[in-house]
């Protein structure tokens, strides 16, 4: 098979997986009144290994399949995630961060991203809800939580992607110049 | 080449966003029978028992996570719970989590007994999945339209008012919670029969708010509020009365027009694993 296609099913399924475990699962635990979201860290981590592009459709896909499984307005989760997906693959595009910190940074992001864009579609679509300190402090809260996860959803996107992945030739000349003899500086 | 890559991504991007908000006007002016809630409906209902295998396996996940919780928050209790918590850690988690359901519909039927409601067409329903999001506060159960299950319907627990049925599926019901910021019900003070609406407070998952009392009505913290039913037979309450909602916990600006009423439910809507919902409504009870 070849490897895009190998890389889509994968993806579809880690989507599909991702909204299975968040809504089963996930959406269960309480932690300080609320529950963290793993499908924005799944998306973010996605479309930083994948690139924008496939990022942004697989953050609408997923959308799709969150809206579908709670039978929630068509759409809104799709935009919120689109925007993440697409964002986290372009940072990959234009910075391709090697720190450590970079899942704990990007999933704190992708999870603000997510509670406050979902809050502001509803308050756009009519939702009737006052803008009040409790609501901002629950969506702190809610941030905060699936932050925690956002390690552990990085390492098991990772290692469900990267054996689909396409060699990256950036990736290629980093590995040769970190590894001693390989570097052309040694070469004679 | 370099800007070919870049039109390209931007038109998908475009693309996306322009289907995005495409699928988001149609499903938002989608009637409940149209087309677009058809399709979603029955691929969720095709996910149903996907999730509720789902849900179902990883319940003893949830239930460590949810006795490790409850283990915290025990911590800062009196010494009689520090007690129980030390007793309770020699109790295996899946034996606390039976006692727990049990606990929840003998209750449950206590309710039926104490609100006469049992030929209400009552319909049993395990929650399969929760929302994860604060504003739109649902759950999903395992019944639908197959058990006469309907969009309307009024859904509780053995402690009280949960919500109302939202959407429905052949195998499925979304219930939207009485803490979703769309949720209002009529209600009235059972001590005094005071009337008023009870609507969520935003941000605060276990808090309602009681609100159109007026100056004059005396509500006091600690007070019983519970739903009023139908008062004008013009406009037919979709709740049995007197289903208990939650206990005053503190009155804002009291004796004034605008006073507000905090009020705590009795349900912890983050906690509800069984619920009924009343499928048969009688119109001279409710």
């Amino acid at each position: 098979m070849a490897t895009s296609a190998v890389l889509l099913v994968r993806l579809g399924a880690l989507g599909l997986l991702a909204v299975v475990l968040q809504v089963s699962a996930v959406s269960q635990l309480t932690v300080f009144d609320t529950n963290a979201d793993v499908v924005p860290l799944v998306v973010a981590f996605a479309a930083l290994l994948t690139g924008a592009v496939p990022g942004a459709i697989f953050a609408f896909v997923a959308g799709l399949f969150i809206d579908t499984a709670l039978v929630g307005t068509l759409g809104v989760s799709s935009l919120v995630y689109v925007a993440i997906g697409y964002g986290a693959g372009r940072l990959r595009e234009l910075r391709d961060p090697q720190s450590s910190l970079v899942p704990l940074a990007l999933g704190a992001a992708a999870s603000a991203a997510a509670a406050f864009g979902f809050a502001l579609v509803q308050f756009l679509l009519g939702a009737e809800a006052p803008v009040s300190f409790e609501l901002i402090r629950q969506l702190v809260v809610a941030t905060l939580v699936s932050t925690l996860l956002a390690l552990p959803v990085y390492a098991g996107v990772r290692r469900a992607l990267v054996p689909a992945l396409p060699d990256d030739p950036r990736r290629r000349r980093r590995r040769a110049y970190t590894t001693g003899g390989l570097s052309p500086l040694s070469r004679p | 080449m370099h800007d070919k890559t870049i039109r390209r991504r931007r038109l998908v991007l475009l693309g996306l966003v322009v289907g995005s908000l495409l699928l988001l006007t149609a499903s938002f002016g989608d009637s409940a029978g149209g087309g677009l809630g058809a399709i979603q409906r029955g691929a969720s209902a095709v996910l149903t028992p996907v999730q509720e295998g789902a849900s179902r396996a990883l319940k003893p996940v949830r239930d460590g996570a949810g006795w490790v919780g409850d283990t915290f928050e025990a911590k800062g209790k009196n010494k009689e719970l520090r007690g129980d918590l030390a007793e309770a850690r020699q109790v295996r988690v899946d034996i606390d989590a039976l006692r727990r359901e049990n606990a929840e519909l003998r209750r449950m039927l206590d309710m039926n007994e104490r609100l006469q409601i049992q030929d209400m067409g009552l319909v049993a329903a395990r929650v399969i999945t929760r929302s994860p999001n604060v504003i739109n506060q649902t759950i999903k159960v395992n019944q639908g339209s197959a058990q006469g299950v309907a969009k309307g319907q009024p859904v509780l627990t053995g402690s009280g008012l949960v919500g109302t049925v939202d959407a429905v599926g052949p195998n499925f019901a979304i219930v939207e919670l009485v803490t979703d910021a769309d949720f209002g019900a009529g209600a009235k003070v059972s001590q005094s029969g005071i009337p008023g609406v009870v609507t969520p407070a935003a941000g605060a998952p276990r808090e309602l708010r009681m609100e159109y009392t007026e100056a004059t009505d005396d509500v006091r913290r600690g007070n019983t509020l519970v739903t009023s039913g139908t008062s004008d037979p013009e406009f037919p309450s979709p709740f049995p009365p007197d289903v208990p909602i939650g206990r005053v916990i503190e009155v804002e600006d009291p004796g004034s027009d605008s006073q507000v009423i905090h009020v705590r439910p009795f349900v912890d809507v983050r906690d509800v694993n069984f619920v009924e919902i009343v499928t048969k409504m009688d119109p001279s009870r409710s």
